[in-house]
């Protein structure tokens, strides 16, 4: 009996658990009709945040991945005096607060800031452009693909890499082959993260690129300064951040089932074929 | 068929040094504890470890040369290297596996390793013994002109083992090529190379066929390691034989010429095992309980006070043999071998 109270208890606890973290998402398709929402996403604000948003994400999240995947293969595969040190400083976006980040970079970008005079001497502008919230959400967004993508390349067995060696292949071979194809469910999945951290940014954004409709004003931005003025159409954005949020996790989930299955992976699907 | 020679070659370990030179004609088979240095030798050869000091070359190329600055990558080294995990792409299909090293169609490779079958399938699921196939198989489709094992039979199971061995024995005396291969265990050692290297923490103790390693072993670690018994005691010669006695009081006798503190081989295979005390021409007889008995497939060792005999299955269960029961080892003079001299 003592025991059928206890799991009541713990069950009605997780049922709260739930319901607290699932509410509020459904409340926002719950407040507004399809209809409305789909008519809220021609309201010029709503399609320029939704614009401005997707370019700088597409944008940031490729220069995370061109530069994200060799330094996390560095500090994967090598160790080096300082090692730690370099691992900490990937990190350290994470713990920043945003906003705190978006000051940072109008310090080091800005007009006045540390290297405001070279970039002057070269003609860039950085601050309050629409490249400002692509190296905002870069510099926000990377630890979470470094992180786990220094997991993955760790995770995948060194002597694959090594017997590449020996059969003939050089390091970049090696890298696309074998290092590449094993390790790439946990930087999908590391990507998937890093791209739904991005597509959130606020405080580093605001701070740095300013709210600018057309040109900085990204959805969350745009939720923010349209709160005021129309709640219809922060709850059609945010009705189209909690979808693509929604499939973001689903990639994720997804990479890490690759990842850890991947001596079980189907060639149909994922394999690359090898074969001249 | 150009020999692998290996020059003073020393690499740093964790509590000692890799040191050691060693030329590998046609097949040599280095034996010792684990953590002797063995696999980081093999790395070495291959380029995935850069030794200290040394020279490593392969017929009239160099691969590393300390002295010149000179090292190849492995890669650059023509070297065929079965991982002791065999190492097999776990993303690519049997065929992709054979053929990375190629490039191109390698499907002679598939049929002479009889893996055609399995050319479409992953490794992931495999048997050790076709995974091993496809390993060597991807080894060899390398064309090297140097073939590097580690530890090629541990992870078969026993039962496959032996077919293995025998199919692997055939393969290497086939290749023409320089083979160095590692093991821990000194019968695969002896079943698969003409020439075997005794290593132990960092440095070759004895290289010899395993026919003569076995006759003269050079230190009672090379004795215990080809599977002797080694029995410590006092030798006094008198009359043309030594008696050598044990702690226990017991006293061998023994042909070699000895004196003062000794240790005594005896191999497993030397010792007769009874249940009544031996009436023959062995002049050593062991007499305690049985301390343990091990089956190893067909063959069984039975440990009888400081000696192990190995017998037969047929002859442990016509004797009736179990553990605890009294039972004597019977050797004869001859059989032993005096290989450490104190004095």
């Amino acid at each position: 009996m003592k025991r059928a109270l206890l799991t009541a208890f713990y069950v009605a606890l997780a049922a709260l658990a739930l319901a607290f973290l699932i509410l509020p998402v459904v409340a926002i398709y719950a407040h507004t009709s399809p209809g409305k929402l789909v008519d809220q996403l021609s309201n010029p604000v709503v399609k320029d945040a939704f614009v401005v948003s997707v370019r700088t994400s597409v944008l940031a999240q490729l220069l995370i991945l061109l530069v994200g995947t060799p330094t996390a293969y560095l500090l994967a595969t090598t160790r080096f005096p300082g090692h730690a040190l370099a691992v900490t400083f990937v990190e350290l976006p994470l713990v920043l607060p945003p906003a705190v980040a978006g000051i940072g970079l109008l310090a080091a970008f800005g007009s006045t800031g540390l290297l405001g005079p070279t970039l002057h001497f070269l003609g860039v502008t950085l601050p309050f452009t629409q490249s400002a919230v692509t190296v905002a959400v870069a510099y926000v967004a990377s630890p979470l693909y470094v992180r786990q993508a220094i997991a993955a390349f760790e995770a995948t067995d060194p002597n694959l890499a090594a017997a590449s060696r020996t059969l003939g292949a050089g390091a970049a071979r090696t890298f696309f082959r074998v290092v590449l194809p094993l390790a790439r469910g946990g930087l999908i999945a590391g990507l998937a993260l890093s791209f739904a951290r991005g597509l959130g940014e606020f405080g580093a954004t605001i701070m740095f690129a300013g709210s600018l409709q057309h040109v900085t004003q990204t959805l969350p931005l745009a939720i923010y300064a349209e709160f005021a003025q129309s709640f219809d159409a922060t709850l059609a954005m945010s009705g189209v951040l909690v979808l693509i949020s929604v499939v973001l996790l689903l990639t994720l989930r997804i990479g890490l089932t690759w990842q850890r299955s991947s001596s079980m992976r189907s060639p149909s699907l994922f394999g690359l074929s090898l074969s001249s | 068929m150009a020999a692998l020679v290996l020059d003073e070659i020393s690499v740093p370990l964790r509590s000692f040094a890799l040191e050691l030179s060693l030329e590998v004609g046609s097949t040599v088979a280095l034996v010792g504890p684990s953590g002797a240095g063995k696999t980081t030798l093999l790395r070495a050869v291959a380029g995935l470890i850069r030794p200290r000091g040394g020279r490593i070359a392969s017929g009239v190329e160099t691969w590393f040369d300390a002295a010149r600055g000179v090292s190849l990558p492995p890669d650059e080294r023509k070297v065929g290297y079965v991982f002791q995990d065999y190492a097999l792409f776990p993303h690519m299909t049997v065929r992709q596996n054979v053929e990375y090293p190629r490039r191109h169609r390698a499907d002679e490779y598939l049929e002479r390793f009889r893996i055609a079958h399995l050319a479409d399938t992953r490794p992931g699921t495999l048997s050790g013994g076709e995974r091993q196939r496809i390993a060597l198989a991807r080894a060899l489709a390398r064309d090297p002109d140097v073939l590097l094992l580690d530890e090629p039979l541990s992870a078969l199971d026993p039962h496959t083992k032996a077919e293995v061995r025998g199919e692997l024995q055939q393969l290497l005396a086939g290749l023409g090529l320089p083979v160095l291969l590692v093991t821990h265990d000194f019968e695969d050692a002896a079943a698969l190379a003409d020439k075997v290297g005794v290593i132990v923490e960092g440095t070759l103790r004895q290289v010899a066929s395993p026919r003569e390693l076995v006759a003269r072993p050079a230190d009672p670690f090379v004795a215990s390691f080809t599977g002797a018994n080694l029995l410590h005691g006092i030798a006094e010669t008198a009359g043309g034989t030594t008696r050598v006695r044990l702690a226990d009081g017991t006293v061998i006798a023994s042909v070699e010429p000895a004196r003062g503190d000794v240790v005594v081989a005896v191999y497993p295979w030397d010792v007769t095992v009874s249940t009544e005390r031996p009436h023959d021409s062995a002049m050593n007889v062991i007499a305690a309980p049985i301390a343990s008995i091990t089956e190893l497939g067909s063959r069984v060792r039975v440990s009888i006070g400081s000696v192990s005999a190995e017998i037969t299955a047929e002859s442990l269960h016509r004797l009736g043999l179990a553990v605890g029961m009294l039972a004597y080892g019977s050797f004869k003079a001859t059989g032993t071998r005096i290989v450490a001299n104190a004095s």
